[in-house]
């Protein structure tokens, strides 16, 4: 399928033709977004990602590949974005097409909690007042079985 | 020998670049280069806990080995999404 680490805007519409086939009854996408505040209320005025980038889409493929399976068969494509990214521009692309949506909802949901915990990719803030941080995702939970 | 370091994020601010080559004795581990590092960059001393080691591709601890030539990254937690 579609694993992509990618310094350009990401295409969902791709994402979602990589997936969708003549036996796909239900389709789920999940985007994240830079959005204009940070959790502990700063004002943002965007976000810089770095990737391992070997690493990080091997590490891809291999959530891609357990999402696929772990709730039943699913296609699952993922790509996320590394550089400088703007206010309100995509940040991470996830789309999964199963035969029944309960599988592609499950399947997508774990995609991007595992993407968070596993996959090396890393996060810096820019604030409005000029400041910088690197911000870490919280500690991986299990995966519910 | 020599190894090459890749650090991200915070730690690539604190070495104040992305790679740099480590010359170390025959027979370092991943954990000697570490330790080299710190005694130059102090300030990367208090992340060990919090940072994953990686030999060309493979995660490492401190006791693996290093061979001339390695990429030995360091990662600190991770942030996408």
């Amino acid at each position: 399928m579609h694993y992509a680490i990618v310094d350009a805007p990401l295409d969902l519409a791709a994402l979602i033709a990589a997936v969708r086939t003549a036996a796909s009854g239900g389709l789920v996408t999940f985007v994240g977004y830079v959005r204009e505040t940070s959790d502990d209320g700063r004002p943002v005025s965007g976000l810089d990602y770095e990737a391992h980038d070997e690493l990080a889409l091997r590490e891809l493929r291999a959530v891609g590949a357990e999402a696929s399976t772990r709730f039943g068969p699913a296609r699952v494509a993922i790509a996320h974005r590394v550089g400088s990214l703007e206010l309100g521009e995509a940040a991470v692309a996830i789309a999964v097409a199963a035969a029944h949506r309960g599988v592609a909802f499950d399947a997508c949901e774990y995609a991007i909690d595992q993407l968070k915990a596993r996959v090396p990719i890393w996060k810096r803030e820019r604030y409005r007042d000029g400041d910088a941080r690197w911000r870490e995702n919280a500690p991986a939970t299990p995966p519910a079985s | 020998m020599t190894v090459r370091i890749a650090a991200f994020a915070r730690i690539g601010e604190i070495l104040r670049s992305g790679t740099l080559e480590l010359s170390l004795p025959g027979g370092a581990t991943a954990g000697a280069a570490w330790q080299s590092l710190c005694a130059s960059f102090a300030q990367l001393a208090p992340l060990r806990a919090s940072t994953r080691l990686v030999i060309n591709g493979a995660l490492a601890d401190d006791g693996t080995p290093l061979h001339d030539g390695d990429e030995l990254a360091l990662l600190p937690p991770f942030g996408g999404g």
